[in-house]
């Protein structure tokens, strides 16, 4: 099977077991992009054709939402917090120390396909700020060097 | 002699390694053939002390922390098992001041139990408040909830009882409960510990709201910020379906309630009810007009309630103990309790639920300890970022609905948010409004286009460039968005912005308080 046909089985199997559910548009979109990392454009006219709305209105959701991305993101997604708490502690030096260690800027992927960074307004451990998230991972009171440690502790693994 | 130790999984404490600790205590335990129960609580709400570990002792929870990795086998040498000395020893977890000055309501249970264990929730009040209302009248539910006083915990205020009143009265085949969930001001974090650290009390707490009103199906809209959450109320619905605390013959009453949880999208604005409505509907989440309130008209068209999940997770012990109960804490017209999320720049931040009328003052110093940097307090945003800044001068201020609204303040959902004095409010100011404009959901004109025209305007206003023009046009600018908006997220974006324009002129350029009137 070609990438492009595994895309449409996948998408149309994820529409076709969840269309029923009231509201099932929200739901279709977070399983199409937990199965396939995002939501590629080419599922739009699938999802619309099986929920009977538009392609615009299908779109219009996609594109509204900061969390759903139309485009592959690398291996690990960072949310880095911009918000008021995360400020508070730092979080601007740690936004620039992150932007400059990844040689990125926010909405973009390293070359190496390994991480994408995006803002996030607020992880809820404005507690332990300033915060970010690796993938589903939190992580609090993160300095430069703590920053630093996390990644190279990732890069080990891998 | 098998001992119970305690690390929590609250997700801030994870995100301070309480997973690694509670792992190696684990492997430790097993390398010295020592038998240990080890159960992931809910975090106390002590941030500061996390990861907090606690053990059983005879006399009570002993605490040690914040526990670091190369801690552990020294603490095994201390014998911490059995509470003994160790540099990190704190003592009686609940003769801690910082929990001993709280009026625990809403999070009794938090930081005691295991967050997903039917038995623990059963053991420690849990369902009580149900089991009383099956027993009472819709009319007498609803009318427990109004006499408590409980107002909205969200952030509006408005009294429960009476939102929950019109639904009851509203006739229609279908109606439906919803929880707002979408915790997004920064600052708070108290939602969060609830799902976490409690999750069978909002079950609890949304299955009498459906009874009291006729509601057969509640939703979850939670943020997908909150993957702990998420899981921890899945798990939680699935048990309460199975031991007959959900579904369609609820404790053998013949009540029907059905729960699920759907995720948001990294929306802010979907936490203002009628685009989370929208949102819930499959839509991008636009704001609505109101008239037709929720109560009346909500999600597909029907009656629905719209509670935070603190107010949802308030009812279960109003149930309990009685409307009066809860009335009894609290000043004013601000009843009951708050539970306060102390964040930002301060030393001892977590979480204090206490009753209305403690002041800010007492928050930041006799609880938070003052700024953690060790520099004075400059700011302090109360209510996440549609919540003015509150110069020093104001920190006398009792914590009540009322007495914040008339110094143009708002005790939103209960979010302090410190800044020490190298803050700059100019700055934060900016970071509100573009805030807005990249939240907006685009359906009013001033809070679309006011929001980018506010940060541009204070970028000259930063710049240095014409102020006494600018600084008006600014607060020209405010006051359309003020009075314009359609809902609070342009409404509100000026209580930030002209707070610090007045209080902190300086911040903005001006060197005297001439403009600030």
């Amino acid at each position: 099977m070609t990438e492009s046909s595994l895309i449409q089985t996948t998408v149309q199997n994820i529409a076709t077991a969840l269309k029923n559910k009231p509201g099932a548009l929200l739901p279709i979109l977070h399983a199409v992009q937990d199965t396939l990392g995002y939501i590629p454009e080419e599922s739009v006219p699938t999802i619309a054709k099986t929920l009977n709305l538009s392609r615009a209105e299908v779109h219009g959701v996609i594109s509204f939402y900061h969390y759903f991305r139309d485009s592959k993101p690398g291996k690990q997604i960072i949310h880095l917090c911009r918000a008021e708490s995360c400020q508070a502690m730092g979080g601007k030096h740690l936004e620039a120390h992150v932007k400059n260690r990844l040689g990125i800027d926010f909405h973009e992927t390293t070359s190496d396909g390994q991480y994408s960074l995006e803002p996030v307004y607020c992880l809820g451990n404005c507690a332990c700020s300033p915060a970010i998230q690796i993938g589903t991972d939190v992580y609090g009171r993160v300095s430069a060097d703590s920053f630093d440690a996390i990644i190279n502790e990732k890069k080990e693994l891998a | 002699m098998s001992v119970t130790l305690y690390v929590p999984c609250d997700s801030s404490a994870i995100s301070l390694g309480a997973d690694r600790i509670a792992t190696t205590i684990l492997n430790e335990a097993k390398k010295r053939n020592i038998t240990i129960k080890l159960i992931r609580n809910g975090s106390r709400g002590l941030f500061w002390l996390e990861p907090l570990v606690e053990v059983d002792t005879p006399e009570g929870r002993k605490a040690y922390g914040p526990v670091q990795l190369n801690d552990i086998s020294s603490l095994f040498d201390a014998n911490f098992i059995q509470g003994g000395e160790h540099p990190l020893f704190l003592g009686l977890i609940e003769e801690l001041d910082y929990l001993k000055k709280q009026q625990r309501l809403t999070f009794a249970r938090i930081g005691k139990t295991d967050p997903i264990s039917l038995d623990d929730y059963l053991n420690h009040e849990g369902f009580k408040g149900l089991k009383n209302a099956l027993n009472q009248s819709q009319a007498d539910i609803v009318k427990t909830v109004t006499d408590s006083g409980l107002r909205g915990r969200g952030g509006a205020a408005f009294p429960t009882g009476i939102k929950w009143n019109t639904v009851l009265n509203t006739p229609s085949e279908q109606k439906y409960i919803i929880c707002n969930a979408d915790e997004g001001d920064s600052g708070t974090f108290s939602d969060r510990m609830v799902m976490e650290g409690d999750p069978f009390v909002l079950i609890e707490g949304m299955t009498i709201a459906g009874i009291a009103v006729g509601a057969t199906q509640g939703y979850i809209y939670l943020r997908v910020e909150y993957p702990h959450a998420h899981k921890a109320l899945d798990t939680a619905i699935e048990k309460a379906y199975q031991a007959g605390y959900l579904g369609n013959n609820i404790l053998g009453s013949g009540k029907t309630f059905h729960l699920e949880v759907r995720l948001g999208a990294g929306a802010y604005i979907c936490g203002e009810e009628t685009s989370l409505m929208e949102s819930l509907e499959g839509k991008r989440g636009l704001v609505r007009f109101k008239p037709p309130l929720p109560a009346i008209s909500g999600l597909f068209g029907k009656p629905t309630v719209v509670n935070n999940v603190i107010s949802l997770a308030s009812v279960p012990v109003i149930l309990d103990k009685g409307g009066d109960y809860y009335r009894d804490f609290g000043m004013g017209r601000s009843r009951g309790t708050l539970p306060l999320q102390l964040a930002g720049n301060i030393k001892h931040t977590g979480l204090v639920e206490v009753a209305f009328g403690v002041t800010l003052r007492e928050l930041l110093y006799d609880f938070g300890g003052g700024s953690a940097s060790g520099r004075p307090i400059k700011a302090v945003q109360v209510g996440g970022p549609l919540g003015a800044y509150l110069p020093e001068s104001q920190f006398d201020t009792p914590l009540d609905y009322e007495a914040f609204a008339a110094n143009w303040t708002v005790l939103g959902h209960g979010g302090v948010v410190a800044f020490d004095d190298t803050a700059n409010m100019a700055e934060l100011a900016r970071y509100n409004m573009e805030f807005c404009a990249i939240e907006s959901c685009g359906k009013c004109t001033p809070c679309r286009i006011g929001s980018t025209r506010g940060y541009e305007v204070i970028d000259t206003i930063m710049a240095g460039q014409d102020l006494e023009k600018n600084i008006p046009l600014l607060r020209d600018l405010c006051n359309t968005l003020l009075n314009g908006s359609l809902c609070a997220l342009g409404g509100m974006t000026p209580y930030p912005v002209l707070s610090a324009l007045n209080h902190f002129p300086k911040d903005f350029g001006i060197d005297d308080n001439a403009d600030a009137a």
